[in-house]
């Protein structure tokens, strides 16, 4: 065994030297940019506290729940904000999870092979469609068929109901939380869809043969078979969906009526935090109303985060799923 | 009804429900595209693109400094967004398969893609517009970019784990440095991948409205200095829809059907480019 | 069962592999291997899967470094230094020792770049030397004749049994002593197995090589030394025409004879 190294080792270990400083600026580098991502979240709930301060300290944790809104006086409460936000979302919810379910079904099984792809496309792409298209359409084309044909139909027929028909109270003008509920349902259809579709994709094929081989129809593999197997991934999904609807602006603000107060009636204007935002926050004064206006963003930042946090998690459960 | 021909009536029924579910789904895609269409071309005139926006009440204009101004933006946006959120996925590929900040960053990261973009222009408004003296485009370049940065760390970082592990070990296995097999080898490999990312990316901020009302701004005229507020599409679209002013609104249809075409445009070459390359 | 040792003085040993253990986490993957390979020779590793001849492959050029959790203890001696040692620096280690892995594995780029991208990293070579070190390692490696009029496409352009040959070629292209070939042809077609196969008979002048391949039989038509290894273990080592044809062990016996594996 030869002990002497051979001499190009010298230029050799020269290069590997600045191999070693390379690879740990490449490292470091790398990290920084990592941590960036990482601050800025931080930084995001940070800032939004810190500017919020002045406001919490004024009213407390009662400005979750108290319903006022008046700039003139200086006295601000986020429950009218946090109710057109919920309830719009919760209608969109309604709308959406059937019929991304039925989109899925579709999709995964009874859809002829050689649509899958362009109908999948397609409803990849109406993903993809800016929000404020949305906002526009449902201002300038769905409002005003809305209050023509389907608010009063809607009122002759639940009008008289006990309960339901306080929902659909009021003069039927088109903009109000109903019809943003409606937009933003048309708006998350295609993130719950594509998240449904991928899971169902998940079920190992064995499974679905199996109960097909024991005679089961399609729609009973589905509702046995698949759903129940995807169970997790599927409510992750909808969570997706609803942190969307939570934090939509454009798709909201066109249609929710920006009236800073709480009405029983669906057909009433309202306000979302998102919206209430978008509208007041240009031309707000600094001082409380501003203040006021970061906590609003603090309270959605809060609920979308526990929302995306926990869909993140099913999702991914829902996923790894396939591996076991 | 027997057993036997209720669950056949069970199975009919939710096929049909199925299909009206998929036919409302692309008819609301149809009567979208179409109003916007309608709407929108009759907008479309050499004015449109020539003419800065009016005055209110006054008539014509166009969207010239809007157009400019939100490429300006989202060209920023792309300078940004890209590097860093290359550089990031990198990491959470190379060095992040194990340790908890990558766990932490990539869970961020996920939360990020969906959190409401209204409140990262709040932050954006408190970071730089209200520290640095006022709106400008450099603001609304930040906004975006915080929104395209985590689209471009997830397809990186996924991207990136597909490349084959042999792939890898035989670029280690000529000697070559870590930096090198990242950059000259594997990222080289999921090239078409990262540049859909990218492209993805992009088409998500070029209709973000709300981060940009409280960053950007507006402006009525053409600028093109990015310290100033500058005037972009989706915010003009914004106030010119909501205005009493026919040509106002009827210029906002044309600059939604600007940033559709956009969008949908870059959405499908994205697409399209991916499957090429990862078919051949 | 102490692991045998191969010692012969006719060839000078370039690696010399002494009290190898290695972990997967808990998992011991190499129990005590000590063996020669010996220069300008080529060495095969068979056993059946999972017997650690790929792993035993993989620590001549410290692999398993890129995988948390896997790590060898002893010694690998490669001019006289300890491979395994901490401060050794793994670049330079796989520089000097290549290695070509079981599927065909072309950088993205093109074919003459796979070749110059190994041999930049060491060496800065004027234009017209690295043509030629390009022209020579093609050459080196037979498929300078398929590949000369297309030095600019993409190395993926080029079939299987064309690309595993690229990666020899690009293996040699940095001088390394030794080249590792871990199931070169398991991926390959009869006809470009045979290519590969003279290919390696050529390259031993120059270099060592140590080979890792299920195929009993290519183990016999191309090593000079062959190494049996069973569950972690180096069961038997000896010049190949004596293992195959009269082994030692009986578990030898059984896997050359098609009993088990």
């Amino acid at each position: 065994m030869s002990e002497t190294a051979p001499a190009e080792d010298d230029i050799h270990a020269r290069q590997v030297r600045k191999f070693k400083v390379q690879d740990m600026l490449f490292h470091q580098i790398t990290l920084v940019f990592a941590f960036i991502v990482l601050a800025a979240l931080a930084g995001i709930l940070i800032s939004l506290a810190v500017e919020a301060m002045p406001v919490l300290k004024q009213f407390g944790a009662s400005f979750l729940w108290t319903n006022v809104w008046n700039v003139p006086e200086d006295q601000y409460g986020a429950l009218a904000a946090i109710y057109g936000t919920v309830v719009s979302s919760v209608i969109a919810l309604l709308i959406a999870v059937p019929v991304s379910f039925g989109i899925a079904l579709f999709l995964t099984e009874t859809c002829p092979v050689w649509l899958r792809r362009p109908l999948g496309t397609a409803v990849e792409l109406l993903a993809g469609v800016p929000s404020i298209i949305y906002g526009i359409w449902g201002l300038f084309v769905f409002a005003p068929l809305f209050s023509a044909h389907v608010q009063p139909a809607l009122q002759a027929l639940l009008g008289d109901v006990p309960v339901v028909g306080g929902w659909f109270e009021g003069p039927p003008i088109g903009i109000g939380i109903l019809t943003a509920g409606i937009v933003l349902s048309l708006m998350v259809i295609p993130f719950i869809a594509s998240v449904m579709r991928d899971v169902f994709e998940t079920v190992p094929p064995p499974l679905k043969e199996s109960a097909y081989g024991i005679g089961c129809t399609t729609w009973e593999v589905v509702t046995r078979i698949v759903l129940p197997y995807t169970r997790v991934g599927v409510i992750g999904g909808i969570m997706l969906g609803l942190g969307r609807a939570l934090g939509e602006t454009m798709a909201v603000t066109f249609v929710i009526g920006n009236a800073n107060r709480i009405v029983g009636s669906l057909f009433a204007p309202g306000t979302s935090i998102a919206s209430t935002l978008a509208n007041e926050f240009g031309e707000a004064d600094p001082g409380l109303h501003i203040s006021a206006l970061f906590a609003l963003g603090l309270v959605l930042f809060i609920i979308t985060f526990i929302v995306l946090a926990l869909s993140q998690w099913m999702i991914r459960r829902g996923v790894a799923k396939q591996g076991t | 009804m027997n057993l036997y021909s209720r669950r056949i009536w069970t199975n009919r029924m939710g096929i049909a429900l199925s299909m009206l579910a998929m036919a409302f789904g692309l008819a609301a895609l149809m009567w979208i595209l179409w109003t916007l269409f309608y709407n929108g071309f009759s907008a479309l005139s050499w004015e449109f693109f020539t003419q800065d926006t009016p005055a209110p009440g006054s008539e014509g204009g166009g969207l010239r400094n809007a157009i400019v101004g939100s490429l300006l933006i989202v060209g920023v946006t792309t300078l940004v967004s890209t590097p860093v959120g290359i550089l990031a996925g990198i990491y959470l590929a190379e060095f992040g398969t194990t340790s908890k900040f990558a766990a932490a960053t990539r869970f961020v990261t996920d939360i990020m893609l969906s959190a409401p973009s209204i409140v990262i222009g709040l932050f954006v408004y408190a970071l730089a517009v209200a520290t640095l003296g006022g709106f400008s485009g450099w603001a609304g370049s930040l906004a975006l970019s915080l929104i395209a940065i985590p689209v471009v760390v997830r397809t990186t970082e996924n991207m990136l784990r597909l490349v084959p592990t042999s792939l890898r070990e035989a670029a280690f296995a000529v000697g070559a440095p870590r930096w090198r097999v990242s950059l000259n080898v594997t990222l080289r490999a999921v090239k078409a991948g990262v540049v859909t990312g990218i492209l993805l990316a992009i088409a998500r901020v070029t209709g973000e409205t709300a981060p940009l009302l409280f960053t950007a701004l507006n402006n009525q005229f053409y600028s093109a200095d990015m310290s100033q507020p500058m005037g972009n599409l989706p915010v003009v679209i914004f106030q010119f829809a909501m205005s009493p002013y026919d040509n106002w609104v009827s210029l906002a249809w044309g600059g939604a059907l600007l940033i559709a075409l956009l969008v949908l445009g870059i959405n499908i070459v994205a697409r399209v480019l991916f499957r090429k390359k990862t078919q051949a | 069962m102490p692991a045998p040792t191969y010692h012969d003085d006719e060839d000078e040993a370039v690696l010399a592999i002494r009290d190898l253990n290695f972990f997967y986490g808990d998992f011991r993957g190499l129990k005590s291997v000590s063996l020669d390979i010996a220069k300008n020779r080529v060495t095969a590793f068979i056993g059946p899967s999972g017997c650690g001849k790929s792993t035993l492959l993989r620590t001549f050029n410290r692999m398993y470094d890129l995988y948390p959790g896997q790590r060898a203890e002893g010694r690998i001696l490669f001019h006289g230094r300890n491979l395994l040692e901490k401060k050794q620096d793994v670049n330079l280690v796989r520089a000097k020792i290549g290695m070509v892995f079981q599927k065909p594995t072309p950088f993205p780029m093109t074919i003459y770049e796979n070749i110059a991208f190994g041999v930049r990293l060491y060496e800065r070579l004027p234009k017209s030397e690295m043509d030629d070190r390009v022209e020579w390692a093609l050459r080196k490696a037979a498929i300078w004749e398929e590949t000369k009029d297309k030095l600019q496409q993409s190395g993926l352009s080029l079939s299987g049994g064309q690309q595993q040959r690229l990666c020899i070629a690009r293996t040699i292209a940095v001088k390394p002593e030794v080249v590792l070939l871990d199931e070169p042809t398991s991926a390959l077609d009869p006809i470009s197995t045979a290519k590969i196969e003279e290919l390696i008979n050529e390259l031993k002048s120059d270099y060592t090589i140590a080979i890792v391949t299920h195929n009993m039989q290519q183990a016999a038509r191309i090593s000079d030394f062959t190494a049996f290894m069973y569950l972690g273990e180096l069961v038997e080592f000896g010049k190949t025409d004596s293992l195959f044809v009269k082994p030692q062990k009986q578990q030898t016996e059984d896997y050359i004879t098609g009993r088990f594996g």
